[in-house]
Formats: structure tokens, C-alpha cells, sequence
């Protein structure tokens, strides 16, 4: 019987060696017509992601971390997607710089996973619990295992946990989300726990002066440092039609609002819209880690 | 990068029993820093009594010789000149020394606590008089700084935890900056925790002005329990002291805002003009009746005229409507009146055979309303003629709403009931645990109320449930609904807000008591009033409290924004028009009874009942 399958398969038994020097040519997004992924009826609603990062020009590690999770479920009535999109930026010159962003982005991600496991197996349980203080939790959780982890360093945390419509944001320090409308209207979502945009905030420096501020990458805010944090967290419809991007400020302080809007806008999807922006940011000099997470809910 | 984490490594706490040069045994980590800690320790050169020190340690990180040897030359110069400094709020220095890669520095031990516990261990407010004798030593110990010669010494890191206090309430400054060298340069992005310190301290231009600042942001924490460090720097400005603590005079909430002056030049100009300010302040309401100091330029009600009033024969407690003229109000005299609204002249009113506690809608000539006689009624708006009215099996509290050719409502027969306009029949019922007296909300084909048992539904239009939610108890609460989030109250004391989808509980807002009445979304901000007596202004987003304004009792009448103001009732018998973005208090009119209806505003005109039995109209 066994021959049998084996002359079915061509008796192909041994796997073919991987083909390490063959070039390949993909065929363009456009091509296969994934761009018209906007314009067909997807059924059921779903969140589709990509990713991107890159160490950047002239640092010798990557303190960058990022993850990104979308779950589906199609077939009841009352189901919704999930997504779970963290992009956290370890501080340069602390030891530990990529312990600390791994360690908050692990810890974050496990706990909210494990929030979430029950209910995507039994959804009629329902979650007493409110979003936000679920991410405020984990956010704690985070900073604990940074301070174990990593004493002495620090953090950025920006987390976007979407349920449904609606996305839960909770963040610390100076990576950002943004919504980026299909009209080209770019919306900051978060606000930069700065030291220099909150002088700009006050007036007491331009926006010209504060790029170019030698202290612009102080922050207030991070996880990891100081007893006391007070991370930003709210709700907010997700953008749609539209996408949601994280980074960190390797990407959002050499890019132009505008420039990112019109790279997205250009690729044929996802992954290639964040390579096209790393690429442009390493274009610009390159002088940090850079990681993006771009999202977007279809049907 | 390994070279950094064997220093990390070797980072490690003195455990207790070790003894330092011979003479100093470690007892206790009485504190954590960053370059180190600091502990309890017994000093052996008094070997017949127990004299206790605390030993500063600081681990030197640097990894070059030559800055290594630097660091601990700066630390030993910076400790011969507080070796010589001699002031009642200054610890002593009694000795350093060095060994391997820690510096040492052994001071006084000071009993008591610091500040910032006592800030966090006081249940209340601190006494205006407590803080303000400790405010007079700190300027008085940073004049002695300041002075020093041939240099001035900035403390550069006032805070309250580096505040003690002693027994005898007297302060005393500890953690000079003497750990400073021990700072090595870092790179890249960093990080500045500080709260209390002021612009130009960032851009490491710190004098004696500097400490000023710090001292005004330590007494602005310690008067108002707001941790700057939770904040945004430099915000102190938009936490006015006596809008968070209105015990504080006005003298001392005046030398705070000139401590906290964004540049130097506008702050007091040496330590000694503030103790001098501070201690005017303390003369001057100490004679001053703290009493006459409330708010002066509020419109009490003795100005406010109604423009006409009209008198039922029984307690109003619903809601009025305005339609085509006309003002639409129940009372518990059993009828509906029609009000002509320029002169409150009756028009018709219609008898039910129960208490009428509902807000009427309208739809296309004619007034919907329901009764505690089971029914709801439907008449002609110009006549008051009854075109047909609809029976349940229990009480009516329940409003009607009006969407999609149908009337919705809820009713004490646990049942939600959805009636077509053109037929005067059921549509459907859906069935609940408990009475409904929340109004339901109606949007994007479904519709939304709560229960008395605590329940929260979502229904479609077809009357099949979508989802629900338990509250702990009920939910008398009428929802209202923004961008996909559904609002509602319920006497277990929270605000929920729900995502109107799926019913996830996105945040929940604590009030001191429950509510039964109904959140109004405005601008971003959710407002609901509660048993508790507060009127609460939430942020719809962040799950942050904008502001709270208490009334003198409960709070069951539901809050209404009109342009920039909010109107709401309260059962202390006024009607209260707040400034909505703020919370403050811009006029109240006050009635013979308590309030528990809502308000209706209408072309600048506030319509309110109470149960004094009349109606009010009031100039917005």
C-alpha cells in the first residue's frame, strides 16, 4: 500500500534540497491583484497586519521589539476580531536596552493572550473585566518584569489591543500609533512622553527647534524607570477605511507625516508598505532602530 | 555591553551583619537609589552605646581608570564641603571612604519619616498650617545653601521624599547631590523621572532659582496629593491649588503659582523672599475668617427671575418636551399638560389613570408618553384627543423612543416593548429578567436598555437579543451611545462604557454612590450625575475624571449640555448651570422642593420640574 502513495508522489521519498542559490521571480502585488484586496467584499471581518524592522544605519544592536497577532473567527453571529499590535523601543544608552523591550513586550503579550484564550474557546463566559484595566494590568506586569529583568534601563510601550471596531491603546514613552485616513488625513494618536514636546506643547520651542533639540530624546515617561508610571490609556474607533501604524521614533522623527501617508498609500499591501517605509528611513540616515506595524480591518 | 552587565552583576545590596572598615555594621536597607543604597548601620567606635548612622553607598560603574579615579575625587571634594556645612536641617557628616568600585558616605541617622510617605499615609488633605511651617524651615535651609561662599550649593533634587520629618514635626534635607559625579554620561535616548524640577534644570542650568521651583512643586504635592511625577512636567498651572483643595487661602495658593513660574525671573528671587512671603501668609490668615474666602462672583438665585411658571397638582418627575410650540410635561397628578411655551398658558391637558413620570416624544402631530396606569398613550399634540394607547401588564417609567416607524419602550411587565406607529400594535416583545424603567436607546437597528435587576441588553429589530451584560444591580440608567460605545449608570456606583457591538466592558468609572440617572455625551466627555451628589464629568476615551461638582443631596435627574454649559437637577431643590468644559458653577436657580427630572433646553430656554409641583423656565 505503501508503494502504492509512493508511485502516486512520483516516489519522490526524499525531500528535494532547498533551493539556496536559485533566484526566483515573484510575481508583483499588482500582478496577482492582491491591491484590489480593497475594493472586494471580504466576509468574515477581518485584521490583517505586517511588520517591518531594521536596525537602522548606525546602531550596532537592535533595542527594537514588535509584536503583532490577529485572530479570526468566522461562522457565529456575534464573533469579532481580535488583534494584539505592540511596538516597544529599549533604551540606548542603559544596559539591558533590548532585555527591557523584549521582556515588556513578552510579558504584555502573554498576559493579554492569556485574558483572551478563555473567551476565544468559550465566548458565552463574557469578560467581566474592562479592557482598560485589563491593559493597565499588563502594563504593570510589564514594568515589573523590566525592573527584573533589566534593572537600570528602560522602555517604550505602545500597544494596541483591538476588539470588534474598537481599539484599546495604552502607552508609554515616544513611540506612536497613528490612524492614517484614506483621504490622507494623518492623525497622531498618542502624545510623545517627551521632555521636548512637551516644551513645544507649552510654546516655549518651536516645532523646528524641537527636531533638532540635542536633548529631543529625553523622556518623562518610560517603563522600567521610577516607582510611579502612569501610562496613557483610551478607546478609540479603529480607523476605518484606513490603517493603524506603530513605530518607533526611528521612523516617525526622519519620515514626514505626509511621506508615510503616501508610501502606504503607494504599496500593493501590507509588508511592502512597511519595507517601503523602512527603507526610507534608513534613506534618511537611518540613525535609530526602526519597527512598524501596519493594520488594517477588512470586511 | 558585557562589560555593563558584570558591573550589574556586582551590583549587589549589603546584607546585614557586614561591617564596613571595621567600624560600621550594616543593619538594614533603609533606602534604594540609582547609583546604590542606603543603609542602617551601627558605628563600633561607641562600643557602650547604640549610635546609629546611615551609610550612602555609591557603586562606581565607569569602566576607563582614569574616569573611575576622577569620579571619586569629585565625590570626595563634594564631601568635605557638606563635612563643613552646620545647620539644624542639614544630617551631619561624619566620615567617607572608598572600597574597590563603592564610595561611602556616613551621615546621621534621621528618625521619622519622609514627606512623601506622609503625603501617601494621610488620609485626607495635609492642614494648610502643617505644611506651611514645614515650607518656612525648607526656604530657610535653602537660603543657608544658597548663601554658602565662596560657592553657592543648589540642592538640585528637592522632592518630598527627600523631605524628613522628625518627631517633633521639624524637617530635615536629605540626599544631597552628592551622588552626582557618580551619574556617568549616557547616550541615545534617556531618561528624566523628575515632576519637581524646572525647565531650565533640563537644560542643566540649575541655580538657586531652580530650588525655588522645586520647593513650590513639593509643597503643590503635599497640599494637593497630586504627584507631579504622574503628570506632565510643567502642568502645574492647570491644577490650581484651590480648585483641587479649596481649604488652601488664597495667600498661600498665590506663592505656590509664583514658585512654579515657568521662568526663573518671574519666581521669587531668593529663598528668603519666599520664607518671607510664606510667613506674611501665615500672619494674615491666621487673622483672616477663612470663611468669607468662598466663591464671590456666582449668581445666586435671588437673580434669576423665571419667565413664567406653571403649577401641577402633584410632584413633577419626568421630563419635559418641546414641540411645535407647545411644552409636553407629566406630573404625578396623573395628567400630560400642553404648555404654550412663550407664556406657560395651558393648552389641553389629558388625564391617565396613573402617575405620568416619562419624558413624551413626538412624531408627526402626535405625543407619545407613557403611565403608571400600564399604558402608553398616544394623543393629538394640538388637541390633546387620544388616538390610541397601548396596554402592558405593568407600570410605565420607561420613556418612549421613536426610530423606524416604531415606538420603544420598557415597562414594570419585564418586558421591552417595540409597537408600530401606524397600526398602534406590537411589533415584538422581548422579555426581561426584572421591570425596565431605563429609556432605551435606539441606534444602527438595535436597541439598548437596562433592567432592574442589573441586566443590560442589546436587541436587533427583530427583537432577538444581540448580547448582554450583568451589572452588580440595577440598571435604572438610560443608555446613551457615541462612536461605538454604549454609556449607562447603575446602582452598583459605576459608569459603564460598553463597545455597542459586542457588549466588552471597555472602562468602568467608580462614584462614591449609585446612579439612576441617565450619562449625556458631549465633546468627548460623558457627564452623569450620581446618589453620591456629584455631577461627573468623564473623559470618554481615557476613562479620566474631567471634574465633579458636588450639590448639597443626591443627584437622580440626568444632566443636559446646551451649547457650552450643562444643566442639571439636583434633590437639594436647585437647578445647576455648569460650565461644561470645567465644572464650575455659573448660576443655580433654587426650587421649593427636590429635583429629580431633567432639564430640557430648548432656542435658550431651560424647562425643569420639581417636586414642588411646578415648572420652571429659566433663561439659559
Amino acid at each position: 500500500m505503501k508503494s502504492f502513495f509512493d508511485r502516486l508522489r512520483g516516489k519522490r521519498t526524499k525531500p528535494l534540497p532547498a533551493p539556496a542559490n536559485v533566484n526566483t521571480f515573484p510575481l508583483k502585488g499588482e500582478q496577482l491583484g492582491l491591491d484590489s484586496l480593497r475594493i472586494v467584499r471580504v466576509e468574515p471581518q477581518q485584521l490583517i497586519s505586517g511588520c517591518g524592522q531594521s536596525i537602522g544605519k548606525q546602531r550596532e544592536h537592535n533595542e527594537d521589539c514588535l509584536f503583532a497577532f490577529s485572530a479570526t473567527m468566522g461562522g457565529e453571529a456575534n464573533s469579532a476580531p481580535l488583534g494584539l499590535y505592540i511596538v516597544a523601543d529599549g533604551m540606548g544608552g542603559h544596559q539591558y536596552g533590548e532585555v527591557a523591550s523584549s521582556s515588556a513586550v513578552r510579558t504584555m503579550a502573554n498576559y493579554l493572550l492569556k485574558r483572551f484564550h478563555s473567551y476565544m474557546v468559550n465566548p458565552s463566559e463574557g469578560m467581566e473585566e474592562p479592557l482598560q484595566e485589563m491593559m493597565r494590568t499588563a502594563i504593570t506586569e510589564a514594568q515589573q518584569a523590566v525592573t527584573q529583568a533589566a534593572p537600570g534601563s528602560g522602555t517604550t510601550l505602545t500597544a494596541a489591543l483591538v476588539l470588534g471596531q474598537q481599539m484599546t491603546i495604552g502607552h508609554v514613552g515616544d513611540s506612536r500609533a497613528y490612524a492614517l485616513h484614506l483621504d490622507r488625513r494623518v492623525e497622531v494618536l498618542t502624545r510623545d512622553h517627551s521632555l521636548v514636546k512637551r516644551l513645544e506643547e507649552l510654546g516655549q520651542i518651536s516645532s523646528d527647534e524641537a527636531a533638532a533639540h540635542p536633548q529631543r530624546n529625553v523622556l518623562y515617561r518610560a517603563l522600567g524607570q521610577g516607582e510611579v508610571l502612569e501610562p496613557d490609556i483610551f478607546t478609540t474607533p479603529f480607523p476605518q477605511p484606513g490603517y493603524l501604524l506603530l513605530c518607533s521614533d526611528g521612523l516617525w522623527s526622519v519620515i514626514p507625516d505626509d511621506t508615510i501617508c503616501n508610501l502606504v498609500a503607494a504599496a500593493p499591501n501590507l509588508h511592502n508598505a512597511c519595507q517601503s517605509l523602512i527603507t526610507a528611513a534608513n534613506d534618511s540616515g537611518g540613525p535609530d532602530n526602526i519597527s512598524t506595524i501596519l493594520v488594517q480591518l477588512i470586511g | 555591553m558585557s562589560n555593563e552587565a558584570r558591573e550589574v552583576d556586582s551590583n549587589i545590596q549589603l546584607t546585614s551583619g557586614v561591617t564596613l572598615v571595621n567600624r560600621y555594621v550594616i543593619q538594614d536597607v533603609i533606602g534604594v537609589g540609582g547609583m546604590g543604597s542606603v543603609y542602617r548601620a551601627r558605628d563600633l567606635h561607641f562600643p557602650s552605646v547604640v549610635k546609629l548612622v546611615a551609610v550612602k553607598e555609591m557603586i562606581n560603574r565607569a569602566s576607563d581608570p582614569l574616569v573611575r579615579k576622577t569620579i571619586v575625587q569629585n565625590f570626595e571634594r563634594e564631601a568635605n564641603i557638606l563635612a563643613t556645612l552646620n545647620h539644624l536641617s542639614i544630617p551631619r557628616i561624619y566620615d567617607y571612604f572608598s572600597e574597590d568600585n563603592r564610595s561611602y558616605l556616613v551621615l546621621e541617622f534621621v528618625h521619622g519619616k519622609d514627606l512623601e510617605v506622609i503625603i501617601n499615609e494621610t488620609p485626607g488633605f495635609l492642614t494648610e498650617e502643617r505644611v506651611l511651617g514645614w515650607a518656612i524651615e525648607l526656604c530657610d535651609v535653602l537660603s543657608f545653601l544658597h548663601s554658602h561662599k565662596p560657592d553657592p550649593i543648589i540642592f538640585r533634587d528637592m522632592k518630598p521624599s527627600n523631605v524628613m520629618v522628625n518627631p517633633n514635626d521639624h524637617i530635615i534635607l536629605v540626599d544631597f547631590g552628592i551622588a552626582k559625579p557618580f551619574q556617568i554620561g549616557q547616550k541615545g535616548t534617556m531618561i528624566g523621572t523628575e515632576g519637581y524640577s524646572p525647565p531650565e534644570q533640563y537644560r542643566g542650568e540649575a541655580g538657586p532659582l531652580a530650588d525655588i521651583y522645586a520647593l513650590g512643586a513639593t509643597i503643590h504635592h503635599a497640599l494637593s496629593r497630586r504627584d507631579p511625577r504622574l503628570e506632565p512636567p510643567f502642568s502645574f498651572a492647570e491644577r490650581p491649588m484651590r480648585k483641587i483643595n479649596p481649604a488652601i487661602s488664597m495667600e498661600l495658593e498665590a506663592i505656590i503659582d509664583t514658585a512654579l513660574q515657568y521662568n526663573p525671573d518671574d519666581r521669587f528671587h531668593s529663598a528668603e523672599a519666599m520664607k518671607e512671603a510664606l510667613t506674611a501668609a501665615g500672619r494674615k490668615t491666621g487673622i483672616l475668617n477663612r470663611a468669607n474666602v468662598t466663591t464671590a462672583s456666582v449668581q445666586s438665585s435671588g437673580g434669576i427671575k423665571p419667565l413664567w411658571v406653571f403649577q401641577c397638582e402633584d410632584e413633577i418627575r419626568g421630563a419635559p418636551l418641546y414641540y411645535e410650540g407647545a411644552v409636553f410635561i407629566g406630573s404625578y397628578d396623573n395628567n400630560l399638560y400642553s404648555l404654550n411655551a412663550a407664556d406657560g398658558k395651558l393648552n389641553w391637558k389629558y388625564a391617565t389613570d396613573g402617575g405620568v413620570v416619562t419624558r413624551p416624544a413626538a412624531f408627526e402631530g402626535d405625543i407619545f408618553f407613557g403611565s403608571e396606569d400600564q399604558r402608553l398613550h398616544v394623543v393629538n399634540a394640538r388637541n390633546g384627543k387620544v388616538n390610541w394607547t397601548y396596554y402592558t401588564e405593568g407600570r410605565v417609567h420607561s420613556s418612549p423612543r421613536i426610530a423606524e416607524g416604531h415606538v420603544f419602550f420598557g415597562s414594570d411587565d419585564q418586558h421591552i416593548h417595540a409597537v408600530n406607529l401606524s397600526s398602534g400594535r406590537a411589533a415584538w416583545r422581548f422579555e426581561t429578567a426584572a421591570p425596565v424603567r431605563s429609556t432605551p436607546y435606539v441606534a444602527h437597528e438595535t436597541v439598548f436598555a437596562g433592567c432592574e435587576n442589573g441586566d443590560f441588553y442589546c436587541v436587533d429589530f427583530r427583537g432577538e437579543m444581540k448580547w448582554h451584560y450583568k451589572a452588580k444591580m440595577a440598571i435604572t440608567s438610560s443608555p446613551c451611545e457615541a462612536d461605538g460605545v454604549v454609556y449607562f449608570g447603575s446602582l452598583d456606583g459605576s459608569l459603564y462604557a460598553l463597545d455597542a457591538r459586542a457588549g466588552w466592558v471597555i472602562w468602568r468609572f467608580r462614584m462614591g454612590k449609585g446612579s439612576v440617572a441617565s450619562p449625556y455625551f458631549a465633546e468627548g466627555l460623558v457627564f452623569i450625575g450620581s446618589a453620591d451628589g456629584n455631577i461627573y464629568a468623564i473623559d470618554a476615551h481615557t476613562n479620566k475624571e474631567a471634574w465633579r461638582f458636588k450639590t448639597e443631596h443626591q443627584v437622580s435627574s440626568s444632566p443636559v449640555v446646551y451649547k457650552d454649559a450643562l444643566y442639571c437637577g439636583s434633590a437639594d431643590g436647585n437647578i445647576y448651570c455648569l460650565e461644561a468644559r470645567t465644572g464650575r458653577l455659573r448660576w443655580k436657580f433654587t426650587t421649593k422642593g427636590p429635583i429629580t427630572g431633567s432639564p430640557l433646553v430648548f432656542d435658550e430656554i431651560v424647562y425643569i420640574g420639581s417636586t414642588d409641583h411646578f415648572l420652571y423656565t429659566l433663561l439659559a
